[in-house]
């Protein structure tokens, strides 16, 4: 079974960890640079009111994003 | 003194290089103090900011390249930024990196320094928001993160000024005896080995390869150039990479996870966690400045006041300038009364071109006040994170928001402000759409025609309507603009929106003071020139070809007119009109007439459109003139409406209806009859081409939609 899931199922106060990197696109490269590799737990922190873009704290700082431009990324949740 | 490399005898140049938010701008302020230019690298709409800074006795050039997250470049200003650093395009390149590191995100900031170290430069750091970083209750160990890295590491606190005198004198050391900073990062040895192993091939051959550039070949993709090597070189690297990546091609992913397994490792073993703090004061205020209802009810408050503050705070400073700008010209014309052509172009053409440049400053200088201040505290990126979802769909982002708002005050000082978007792609859908706003130089024109042709026939409430409805046909016709922009127009890919919301702080007064200096003298300079040269230009289509005999003749005709006729127009404003009637911008305005009939306007409204090219409330003085008026009337003026009401055309039906002032407002509305945005264009985007194009595409646009309505009239009524 698959546990893991996309950006789009994430709530506030959810913490997860990058489970899988589906490709090398641009956009997903450069979540990679910005410390969402493999492994890496992180926790949502804001979700806009509008219901997009998100903030996650993830390696010790902020890091507002876009649920759609981060689907080369799969979670898993971290209990 | 410095030891000068061969290639170089002129300015050492150091650049300031670093993550977005790491407190680069704060530390080019404090080493560079007011000496700074702001300008564009050639050819290009990024920005360059440099300055100069005096180190014991050396004039040493400061670059403050834009903030970076990786080497490996995604949009178009980013290849611009890494450019400058590694090949020393667009001018030299750099003789020393300062690296701008902000302790309190050591992980992220730690990955860009180890890609930065591979570019091979003299490098040291400057370490900034250890004040932050103690606020969580962390310490950094300055002297074990300086033993990981290879170099000299300062911390500063930019705007207490601390540690800014060591950072100076790091500098001055760091030129005369230059360090190349090496870390290894510790690649896995399935990486190192496939490395060596192609080395030892290329060794073979009898070259020597770059074990970066090696590396770069074997995870990247595409892959870079190894160089010129004998083709079994790269069968061993071509074999190499396929036993790394197998089918997954996960070559980044390797490498990205590489240096952030030694960021941590740095990181852990350089800062010392004191004491735990719970949640900070940023914390709190951000549970109420990004709540969903208390958010947004505070963003619409702060949006207003800025909106308010460019569109009615800066009237009393507009009109004061307007007031003294009267008065110099009453003077010069009493003055140069003798010469007339002299007379009317320094009046109409110099003083006139002048005061249409100044008259911008207020709205430009309170706007960057507010834009500093909002980044000072560190709301702007709030703001943007709320408003991201409203403007994204269409293919802005949130940071688009403030020029949108701003361009409805008027759109120089909106198209300036886009500058908040680091993203190439964007920004220029912004600069191209920001005219589209209702602007308040639209105003006069909606006032006129609506107080002519809509209240008297349709009543109060329904002026209002329409006054309201006007300022949405632009926004209306920006959304599918900006989609075809985005869809088919502009090339390279836009950055994913990605924001840090940084911590809340007291905005440094220093800097906001400079922002809006730098921006109003910015403004003045280049804007300024181009739209004070149009003027002169413009002027010269109004005034010429002027000539005694013309005149003697349009006064005979004045004598030989009907008594009725007469009685409605003075001598003079007769001789104006038949002036204006006989220049160059006159017989252009009668010339084009046929293309401009279907809309509804004959050869005078459309003068009246032409001479409004350098702003679209000239419109009215124009329409004065050219309905025998004079130029002194303004939007409410009962002469000009009665004008519009009774002009004909030359078959005798009535020159105006609503559905043709209706197709003029909309007119206004799209058109870009204004050389102030197209100079500010020019300025922001470096070249003609935008500005072209923005004017030909609302020309277009405004044209269409002017004959559509009033071929609607003809067949509606």
């Amino acid at each position: 079974m698959d546990a893991t899931f996309g950006f789009e199922k994430l709530k506030k106060g959810m913490k997860a960890r990058v489970a899988a990197v589906l490709n090398q696109d641009p956009d997903t490269v450069r979540l990679m640079e910005l410390g969402l590799t493999p492994g890496t737990e992180f926790t949502v922190t804001k979700i806009a009111p509008l219901g997009d873009p998100i903030e996650i704290n993830v390696r010790g700082f902020r890091l507002c994003l876009r649920r759609r431009e981060s689907d080369g990324l799969r979670l898993e949740l971290v209990k | 003194m410095f030891s000068v490399p061969e290639s170089q005898t002129t300015t050492p140049v150091v650049a300031l290089v670093g993550n977005p938010n790491a407190g680069k701008s704060s530390l080019f302020n404090s080493l560079t103090g007011s000496h700074q230019k702001i300008g564009n690298y050639p050819g290009v709409t990024v920005e360059k900011v440099s300055g100069f800074l005096d180190l014991e006795g050396v004039r040493v050039e400061c670059v403050d390249i834009p903030g970076l997250y990786s080497m490996r470049a995604v949009s178009a200003d980013e290849s611009v930024a890494t450019a400058v650093i590694e090949a020393g395009e667009f001018g030299q390149r750099p003789d020393l990196l300062v690296y701008v590191m902000d302790a309190a995100n050591l992980e992220r900031n730690l990955f860009f320094f180890s890609q930065l170290c591979e570019a091979g430069l003299p490098m040291i750091v400057a370490v900034t928001m250890t004040d932050m970083l103690e606020k969580e209750g962390k310490k950094l160990d300055v002297a074990r993160l300086a033993g990981h890295l290879g170099t000299v590491v300062v911390p500063v606190v930019a705007f207490k000024g601390f540690g800014v005198a060591q950072l100076r004198s790091a500098i001055a050391s760091a030129l005369r005896s230059p360090v190349v900073p090496s870390v290894d990062v510790g690649f896995p040895e399935i990486v190192t080995n496939a490395v060596g192993a192609v080395r030892e091939a290329a060794l073979v051959e009898g070259s020597e390869l770059d074990p970066v550039l090696v590396r770069c070949a074997l995870l990247d993709d595409p892959p870079p150039s190894v160089g010129p090597v004998p083709p079994s070189v790269l069968v061993v690297l071509e074999e190499q990479r396929r036993h790394i990546l197998g089918r997954s091609a996960q070559g980044k992913t390797i490498d990205a996870q590489a240096r952030y397994a030694w960021a941590a490792g740095v990181s852990k073993d350089s800062v010392e966690v004191v004491k735990a703090v719970g949640k900070s004061p940023s914390d709190k205020i951000d549970r109420l400045l990004t709540h969903r209802v208390f958010g947004l009810v505070f963003f619409l408050a702060v949006m207003y006041l800025v909106f308010q503050s460019i569109y009615t705070f800066a009237g009393p400073l507009m009109d004061l300038i307007d007031g003294g700008f009267g008065a110099m010209k009453d003077w010069a014309s009493a003055m140069l009364s003798g010469t007339p052509v002299l007379q009317s172009l320094v009046v109409d053409g110099i003083i006139t071109g002048i005061g249409a440049v100044v008259i911008f400053l207020p709205q430009i200088c309170i706007l960057f006040f507010f834009i500093a201040l909002l980044e000072g505290t560190g709301y702007l990126a709030r703001a943007a994170f709320l408003m991201d979802k409203l403007l994204g769909w269409c293919g802005l982002n949130g940071r688009a928001f403030i020029p949108l708002l701003s361009s409805f005050a008027c759109a120089v000082p909106g198209i300036m402000a886009a500058r908040v978007m680091p993203d190439a792609k964007s920004r220029l859908a912004t600069i191209l759409v920001a005219p589209l706003m209702s602007c308040s130089a639209r105003l006069p024109v909606y006032v006129l025609l609506i107080g002519a042709f809509i209240e008297p026939q349709y009543g109060a409430a329904w002026a209002g309507v329409a006054l309201f409805a006007m300022h949405f046909v632009g926004l209306a016709v920006a959304i599918p603009v900006v989609f075809v922009l985005n869809r088919g127009v502009l090339k390279g890919r836009a950055l994913p929106f990605t924001l840090e919301l940084p911590r809340y702080q007291m905005p440094r007064w220093k800097d906001v003071g400079l922002s809006v200096y730098s921006r109003g003298r910015m403004f003045l300079q280049t804007a300024g020139t181009i739209i004070f040269a149009m003027s002169i230009v413009i002027w010269a289509l109004l005034f010429f070809p002027r000539s005694d005999e013309a005149r003697a003749r349009y006064l005979s005709t004045y004598e030989s007119l009907p008594q009725e006729q007469r009685q409605m127009f003075t001598q003079e404003n007769y001789v104006a009109q038949q002036q204006l009637r006989d220049s160059y911008l006159g017989r252009f305005g009668q010339a084009v007439e046929p293309a401009f009939v279907p809309a509804g306007f004959d050869w005078r409204l459309t003068t009246g459109i032409l001479a409004a090219f350098p702003a679209r409330e000239v419109v009215i003085p124009a329409l004065g003139i050219i309905f025998s008026l004079g130029g002194d009337v303004d939007e409410e003026s009962g002469d000009l409406r009665d004008a519009l009401h009774r002009a004909k055309w030359p078959d005798g039906r009535p020159l105006m209806n609503p559905w043709n002032a209706v197709s003029m407002m909309v007119f206004f509305a799209l058109c870009c009859q204004c050389m102030a945005t197209l100079a500010t264009i020019k300025r922001e985007t470096n070249g003609w081409k935008w500005p072209i194009v923005a004017f030909t595409y609302m020309t277009a646009l405004a044209y269409v939609f002017a004959v559509a309505i009033n071929w609607l009239g003809g067949v509606v009524s």
